[in-house]
């Protein structure tokens, strides 16, 4: 081995720990890319060949009612490849176990046994056979949060009449691996599931022999996916069509679109930071390094070693660094995120792992940690170059100080010598002070940015639960009846007071823009669920115009005032020119809000309901359960207080794990900056401390100059956190909305202060950690060498 | 040899001091054996080749080292048992030291480097009246990279004395100077030995310096070999090398 190398290696051997912190925080940031954007390549493959192997459909649509002799006609359109008409419905499913009736989505199974599009895979028993009408196969997520198995039997009510039902099997399907009922937020797999059913009885239940109510299609290979869904459009204006849409608004896959995008935003935003703060750290330990070989240096070049040679010797430790820093992060990334594509897979009940980070994250996050590392020791490489041998041999000239403001200030503020010393070396080496505020302020904003998931939750929470809907229950009706069923809600036993709505299909259209949402009339006057303003303020609904969400609002590109045509897809259908009276805050979904009187005045129609809103004492919830499953009417009751519990539950675990792991790296990154930081003080000033300690000062107060710096720079740090870090929300909130869901920019005062607390105690601490090796310093050896 | 017989006029006494460093199987032996002895308002110096032991003695004196074995006095306290932590008051309250190199704090001024001392210690002096004393009025706030190696070593003396200390110990404080800057240097020190009556320890190479004490102790092989005492004093200006 060459001498210089041994030297390395001895050299490396003396600040390993400073060199591990460094490759720690760099690990930290090659681990969160190869984490998320590996999870995300994995995800993305499983899903696709989920999608491939079970024919996941391109363009769905639902209609009221059409014969199976236009499915040709569909069949025939340019660019379509398969086609396959469903009889889809809801059913209440009564449950022995459980008091209150859950609902379930029927889809009906070809004649032949298995679909063409949209296949279900068998996870326990069979698929229902073709000759047993009774037989049905249960979603897999149903049948586990109700304990059901193949050759269980229930009751369900289709179309208003009771029918005993059998389990033939479990299934999973790509159509729902997400599985949210109309009106729900959240997967609630205790009381929604999916049904498959024979045709023939699905059929003869709805009264739909021969006909079709739901329609999936694949496209062709390049086909023009808008043309074709314009053609299903007009072909299905005349049985009542609702408007065909793409995967791109399929709840299921928009949502696993969402879950993909944040991914992909973690993975922009965080590694960066932890890059640089490494750079910067390898810049101030090499940096510190080269001056204390000064010496040798000089020597080096005095025996004939060129500067080449140097110059590589120095950055070979960098090299190290970035070597170990990438390693690890690759190791614990890897690790890390298998783990979390299993627990995805297991989460969306994909059928097979997966686990395929690929080769260009590994690539490019290689790429950059070393690029990080070598980057960052360059000033110090350049340094030990230019020190020309003569002058490297003799001591370094002193520090000079000048006088300043600073004198002033210390004279007017009474400061004691002690911290006179800590300000000067401050005013003295502002790249070093700059090189902590930095990094201490990356960690308070990481951990500012991860804390403000929860101000955003506990925002949505509040306004969704406890300002926008008040009600304690909802009745969906399976029909639109007149508007007097409030009256007869309100005769419910424990009900106290019902307000009905009416939610139907629209498509709103702006130039080239167009959405198909739900456009709800409801009563002016309506107090149970309620409209809220970007404040938060009640919004009344005008005599006039549409109220939009904030998201659809944009996505559709209108402002109040504004004017939108509104196609309406359900009976009596039309085209009508609406301007925009109102942008409304929801947080959660997307939907548009009208008027109730004006809307059937619009329609020429008398007022109806196909929604009532309740509100109930919980002491009759029992009676009032019961009686809801004995009318046939109602098609799905919902509690608030389960959706609210099912909601805080999801978020709960995901959210404490991901906050967990965001606070422990901010925290690596206070530990990282702030141990270094101390080191190199301590190292340099090792001579004037014990000089401190010769003179009779206690070793508290000798610390006090080496933690105390560090604390004041942590101290003028966190307000610089806070400001980066509501930057960082902004991104992330940004990152984390898609067109159905906005995430608030909200940050509490307890997310700024427990980030503060944090990073404050854990820079105290690793100066503290450093502080201990003043105890260890030999007073009488430290003054006998000259610096 | 000194007489081994208890002085109680003593500002601090030696007893029988050992002192061995280890270093892995090598044992030193610095001290063999030391009794010593300083009294109020003397001006004691020490003399002896490189290892004879001197500055060992000075730092055990000090506080800032142990003794292997013996005894260490200042006045009826018994210095041998105290923890790190005792010792620091120790210095703190009754000790000024000046060093080779000076040991100032490179981003304080003259003037600071002196009030780091007085704003910790009981009954100080100004910081100004010290360095008065030792001839620096005029350079208060100066930066020690704006000073010259006597200078330096004058803020280092007055740092020493501001808090009045019973015991002035000097290791060598003339080493780095030249002879003109090392006499004023001396000056300074037995200046404040006269107006404040400080026992002081100094540690010389030179042998000229004897003459400016009250009392020479010779050093050799971490024993003192013998003692002198000097009819009279000789002033700083008078000496020279």
């Amino acid at each position: 081995m060459r001498m210089l190398d041994r030297k390395l290696l001895r050299d490396l051997r003396h600040i390993w720990v400073q060199c591990f912190a460094i490759s720690l925080v760099l690990g930290c940031g090659i681990m969160v890319l190869i984490l998320s954007s590996g999870t995300q390549r994995s995800l993305e493959a499983t899903r696709t060949a989920y999608y491939e192997h079970n024919r996941f459909a391109d363009v769905f649509a639902s209609l009221t009612r059409a014969p199976r002799s236009l499915l040709p006609e569909i069949a025939r359109i340019d660019g379509v490849a398969r086609t396959e008409g469903r009889v889809v419905f809801t059913a209440m499913i009564d449950l022995e176990h459980k008091p209150e009736p859950a609902s379930a989505l029927v889809i009906s199974l070809p004649p032949g046994g298995e679909p063409v599009l949209n296949v279900p895979l068998v996870r326990q028993g069979r698929m229902p056979r073709p000759d047993h009408l009774d037989e049905v196969a249960v979603s897999e997520a149903f049948a586990e949060a109700n304990g059901l198995r193949p050759g269980d039997r229930f009751q369900a009510v289709l179309n208003g009449q009771m029918r005993p039902l059998a389990i033939a099997g479990v299934v999973i399907s790509p159509e729902y691996i997400y599985t949210v009922g109309s009106g729900a937020m959240e997967p609630d797999d205790e009381n929604f599931g999916i049904l498959w059913m024979n045709e023939r009885a699905a059929a003869s239940a709805m009264d739909l022999s021969g006909a079709f109510n739901d329609l999936t299609l694949t496209l062709a290979h390049g086909a023009d996916e808008r043309a074709v869904i314009a053609e299903v459009d007009r072909i299905l204006a005349p049985y009542g069509g609702t408007g065909a849409y793409g995967r791109d608004r399929q709840p299921s896959n928009v949502f696993i679109e969402g879950e993909l995008k944040q991914l992909g935003t973690m993975a922009a935003v965080l590694p960066p930071i932890f890059l640089v703060v490494s750079s910067v750290l390898v810049n101030m330990v090499l940096g510190r390094l080269v001056a204390l070989d000064r010496g040798q240096i000089g020597l080096f070049k005095a025996l004939g070693y060129r500067n080449r040679s140097i110059a590589l010797h120095y950055s070979k430790m960098t090299v190290a660094i970035g070597i170990a820093g990438v390693l690890l992060g690759w190791a614990v990334g890897w690790w890390l995120g298998h783990g979390l594509t299993e627990i995805y897979t297991r989460y969306f009940r994909f059928p097979s792992l997966f686990y395929r980070p690929g080769t260009a994250p590994i690539a490019i996050s290689g790429v950059l940690g070393m690029t990080a590392a070598v980057l960052g020791g360059l000033r110090a490489v350049r340094a030990a170059t230019r020190l020309a041998p003569a002058v490297a041999m003799s001591p370094a000239a002193p520090p000079v100080y000048r006088r300043g403001l600073l004198d002033r200030l210390g004279g007017l503020l009474g400061l004691r010598q002690t911290t006179m010393m800590i300000l000067r070396s401050l005013v003295r080496w502002p790249g070093r002070a700059a090189v902590t505020l930095f990094g201490v302020g990356g960690s308070v904003a990481v951990l500012v940015a991860s804390f403000f998931t929860f101000d955003a939750v506990d925002l949505i929470i509040e306004e969704l639960f406890e300002r926008a809907n008040l009600q304690d229950a909802t009745i969906t009706l399976a029909g639109p009846v007149n508007a007097s069923a409030e009256l007869d809600a309100r005769a419910l036993p424990g009900v106290l007071s019902a307000e009905g709505l009416y939610a139907a299909p629209v498509r709103l259209v702006n130039g080239t823009r167009s959405r198909l949402v739900s456009v709800q009339a409801r009563s002016p006057d309506a107090r149970l669920s309620r409209l809220l303003d970007a404040e938060g303020g009640t919004v009344r609904i005008g005599e006039t115009g549409l109220a939009l969400t904030e998201g659809l609002a944009e996505a559709l590109a209108v402002r109040p005032g504004e004017t939108l045509r509104v196609d309406l897809l359900s009976a009596p259908r039309g085209s009508w020119e609406m301007p925009v009276s109102a942008v409304i805050r929801q947080s959660l979904g997307q939907g548009a809000y009208m008027n109730r009187d004006a809307f059937f005045r619009l329609i020429g129609q008398a007022p109806q309901v196909n929604m009532i809103h309740l509100a109930i004492d919980r002491n009759d919830l029992g009676a009032l359960q019961a009686r809801v499953q004995e009318t046939p009417a109602i098609a799905r009751f919902t509690l608030w207080s389960d959706i609210r519990r099912q909601f805080e539950d999801t978020l709960d675990e995901s959210l404490v794990t991901m906050t967990v792991i965001f606070a422990a790296l901010g925290m690596l990154i206070t530990i990282g900056v702030v141990y270094n930081a101390a080191r190199i003080q301590l190292a340099e000033r090792a001579y004037e401390l014990a000089s401190l300690r010769v003179l009779g000062f206690r070793r508290r107060e000798v610390s006090y100059v080496l933690v105390a710096e560090q604390m004041l720079l942590t101290l003028v740090a966190v307000p610089v956190g806070w400001l980066v870090g509501y930057g960082f929300c902004t991104l992330m909130a940004d990152g984390f909305s898609t067109e159905v869901v906005t995430i608030p920019v909200v940050v509490t005062r307890r997310t700024y202060a427990v980030a503060a607390l944090i990073v404050i105690l854990t820079a105290l601490a690793s100066t503290l950690v450093v502080g201990r090796r003043l105890d260890r310093i030999d007073i009488v050896s430290a003054l006998k060498q000259k610096e | 040899m000194s007489a081994s017989h208890t002085d109680h006029s003593a500002v601090l006494r030696t007893e029988q001091v050992t002192k061995i460093y280890r270093s892995g199987e090598v044992a030193v032996h610095a001290l063999r054996g030391v009794d010593f002895t300083l009294r109020p308002h003397e001006v004691v110096a020490l003399l002896g080749a490189s290892g004879s032991g001197k500055s060992t003695l000075l730092n055990i004196l000090g506080g800032l080292d142990r003794p292997t074995s013996g005894h260490v006095h200042f006045r009826d306290e018994d210095l041998t048992g105290l923890d790190d932590d005792d010792l620091t008051e120790f210095r703190r309250a009754h000790v000024g030291f000046v060093f080779q190199f000076y040991n100032l704090v490179p981003s304080l001024t003259a003037r600071e480097n002196v009030a780091l001392v007085t704003e910790v210690a009981d009954d100080p002096m100004r910081p100004e009246e010290a360095l008065e004393q030792v001839g620096l009025s005029a350079r208060l706030d100066h930066f020690p990279s704006e000073l010259s190696g006597g200078e330096q070593q004058r803020v280092s003396i007055a740092r020493a004395i501001a808090k009045r200390p019973e015991i002035l110990l000097c290791d060598e404080p003339t080493g780095a100077l030249d002879s003109k800057t090392g006499i004023a240097v001396l000056e300074a020190l037995i200046e404040v030995n006269r107006n404040l009556g400080t026992a002081t320890a100094l540690i010389t190479h030179n042998v000229e310096i004897r003459r400016i004490a009250d009392r020479v102790v010779y050093m050799a092989d971490g024993r003192i070999t013998h003692e002198e005492r000097n009819a009279a004093r000789v002033a700083p200006a008078e000496v020279s090398w």
